[in-house]
């Protein structure tokens, strides 16, 4: 092919050529990484071939509740977002980050090399893009950056999929996250279904995404497949399964601190930590030093912790949040709110993760929902006194 | 670099399987190197040479079931400079406190030929009921793993890393697909972590082996089994098993009305 690829080119593939993409990531040393069904699920793993992929499967979600559900028309595609986000590849959940070791005059401490694969991530969605982009600018920017975290992140090709099916608890339209994804991945692809023809449209985000796409069979676009792209994604944002307004949340939430709707949903949190382990942004870590028994050698580990256990909070003498209601509040407001103080943005994507993986299926966008409903109450009340 | 003083260790039995005392000597890679760096002075399990104490570190395996064992902690406190706990019978009462439920003289009578040989309290308890313990290793069994902890962190005079948050948070660490909302019943959202979150990486419930976490909310747990199709009586046996005399577990196990 003689055409000349850069971000923003546009092509179509052949649903075969999505063997030949695994191929070619494989090649250029890239450990592929993509959605495939594992215990009743669809979650990433580490894919061979587009065989892994989860073709005839669509799954079902809810709040505390997913399962899978056959389909026919054989899209590779057709599911929302999985139980674990990307997270867990660029922010593993335990890292050694030293070790040190005594010495007849003191000690040596060796800081642990991260070893770091060239990844290729198939099958990002717009949400999780985004997230991405969050967590970027959390380990990235500022004055503290995770190295280990740059460097990871910067091994990875990303090839991101637009949702043609949003899941039952998704709410990116109203976080502008997706169902589109507009940037932050180096090849993008929208799957098509027509009945009779399955393909893809590609769109070039990145210098090596114009690469592997040039190097793929495919065929320029025509009008058609654009408008179907387009009709696909259009059709995708009508179906979300939640919503959630964030027009003064910010504000509306940060005046809310003392609300009797803590204490309610305080009696159905398990402070379980599940929301917080599977929401793509959340970021916070402990350490732990361990020692040897022959007290030679320790080691100091990072592991993935939660705003919802009694540690995160203590200070010495005891824990800050000891209530089920300050540890939800907690979670809630840093998520929509106190995170735009500290980021900018919002630290919530509206994937939807923490509706569908909590297991007595407390909903974020409910909870959001009826605080506000209840301040408008007041407002009212207050209006016409 | 000199080696560091070796701490006299005790192994205690009271009543118990012997299955936690076993998780010791199941250290296999490690076992040498905590022969290496305590003095085993009393662990009959182990060895029959057995010094007196007093000892620097006590591990206490299994409940208080007999006015005998009643009398025998207060000794083996008086002896220990560190108590430890390990297990879900030293830490909770155990699977035998069953008997807290129940009316102990009738089990007497259906299970031995003599029951007047037979000298038991009427309740199981835990050996926190009895003096004053410094740190409980939960489990059935316990986690060699955390053993060793234990041990390394009261070697170097550091606190051990048991973090005493729900085994859920473990559960999504190591990636398991969560089952509960899968449909399957889970006890992990209100257990104590410690184990790896093992029954849900083979797609079964958690069946609350180290007890409550640190803030359980079993009624909201339990409210969700009961959407989840569980009858009264499953959630009654759940919470009442080995950590049946846990308050959180007790209280929930007695709200379901059995
Ligand atoms: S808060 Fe919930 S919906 Fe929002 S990004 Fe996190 S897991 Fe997804
Ligand atoms: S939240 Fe949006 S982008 Fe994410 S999976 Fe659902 S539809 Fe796709
Ligand atoms: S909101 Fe749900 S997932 Fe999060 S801690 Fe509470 S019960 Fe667990
Ligand atoms: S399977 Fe059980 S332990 Fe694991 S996350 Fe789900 S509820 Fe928690």
């Amino acid at each position: 092919m003689q055409d000349t690829m850069t971000a923003g080119s546009k092509a179509v593939l052949s649903s075969d050529a999505l063997q030949a993409l695994i191929v070619a990531l494989a090649r250029q040393g890239y450990t592929v990484l993509g959605p495939r069904v594992r215990d009743g699920a669809i979650v990433y793993d580490e894919i061979a071939s587009s065989g892994d992929l989860p073709a005839g499967f669509r799954d079902r979600q809810d709040a505390g509740r997913y399962g899978l559900e056959p389909r026919e028309d054989g899209a590779f595609f057709g599911y929302a977002a999985g139980p674990q986000s990307w997270k867990r590849f660029l922010h593993p959940p335990a890292q050694t980050l030293w070790s040190a070791q005594k010495t007849p005059d003191g000690f040596t401490i060796s800081r642990e090399e991260v070893s770091v694969p060239k990844l290729a991530f198939l099958g990002v969605r717009a949400c999780d893009l985004d997230a991405i982009a969050i967590q970027d600018r959390v380990f990235c920017e500022g004055p503290y950056r995770d190295e280990a975290y740059a460097t990871r992140r910067a091994n990875v090709f990303i090839v991101a999929v637009n949702c043609s099916q949003a899941g039952g608890t998704c709410f990116c339209v109203s976080m502008q996250s997706g169902p589109k994804a507009d940037t932050g991945f180096d090849l993008s692809l929208t799957e098509l279904l027509d009945g009779t023809q399955h393909r893809f449209l590609a769109e070039v985000g990145s210098e090596a995404g114009a690469a592997l796409l040039a190097e793929l069979p495919h065929e320029p676009t025509t009008g058609a497949h654009l408008a179907a792209a387009d009709a696909i994604i259009d059709n995708t944002a009508k179906q979300m399964g939640r919503h959630l307004d964030t027009d003064g949340l910010k504000e509306l939430l940060q005046a809310s601190l003392s609300h009797p709707r803590w204490e309610e949903v305080a009696r159905r949190c398990l402070s379980c930590g599940n929301c917080t382990m599977v929401c793509p942004t959340c970021f916070c870590t402990t350490v732990e030093d361990h020692t040897s028994l022959d007290g030679f050698s320790a080691t100091h580990v990072k592991k993935w912790d939660s705003c919802f256990t009694l540690d995160f909070s203590y200070v010495h003498g005891g824990a800050v949040r000891t209530s089920g209601a300050a540890r939800y509040r907690q979670w809630m407001t840093h998520k929509l709110a106190s995170w735009i103080d500290q980021f900018g943005t919002p630290g919530c994507v509206g994937c939807g993760r923490c509706i569908t993986w909590c297991p007595t299926g407390i909903d974020i966008t409910e909870e959001a929902a009826a605080i506000r409903a209840s301040q408008c109450v007041k407002e009212e009340s207050d209006g016409g006194a | 670099m000199t080696a560091r003083p070796r701490p006299r260790l005790a192994v205690w039995k009271f009543a118990s399987c012997d299955g936690c005392q076993l998780s010791l000597l199941d250290c296999e890679d490690e076992l040498l190197a905590v022969a290496g760096a305590v003095e085993i002075a009393n662990f009959p399990e182990a060895s029959s040479a057995i010094s007196d104490g007093p000892y620097d570190l006590s591990l206490v395996e299994g409940s208080v079931t007999t006015a005998h064992d009643a009398e025998r902690i207060l000794e083996v406190r008086k002896q220990s400079k560190f108590l430890v706990t390990i297990g879900a019978c030293a830490t909770a009462g155990g699977i035998q406190a069953l008997r807290n439920f129940a009316d102990v003289g009738e089990f007497i009578s259906a299970v031995y030929a003599r029951p007047d040989y037979i000298k038991t309290l009427a309740t199981s308890t835990p050996i926190s009921a009895h003096v004053p313990v410094d740190l409980e290793l939960r489990g059935c069994p316990i986690d060699k793993g955390q053993l060793i902890e234990v041990l390394s962190a009261i070697l170097a005079g550091r606190k051990p890393n048991i973090a005493a948050y729900s085994v859920c948070i473990e559960c999504k660490r190591r990636n398991t697909v969560c089952v509960m909302v899968q449909g399957t019943p889970c006890l992990g959202p209100a257990t104590h972590a410690g184990c790896g979150a093992i029954c849900p990486s083979f797609r079964r419930g958690c069946y609350g082996c180290f007890g409550p976490m640190e803030t359980p909310n079993t009624a909201a747990l339990a409210h969700e089994w009961e959407l989840l199709g569980a009858s009264p009586q499953e959630i009654v046996r759940s919470f009442r098993s080995f950590n049946c005399a846990a308050e959180a577990f007790r209280k929930e196990s007695e709200a379901h009305g059995i």
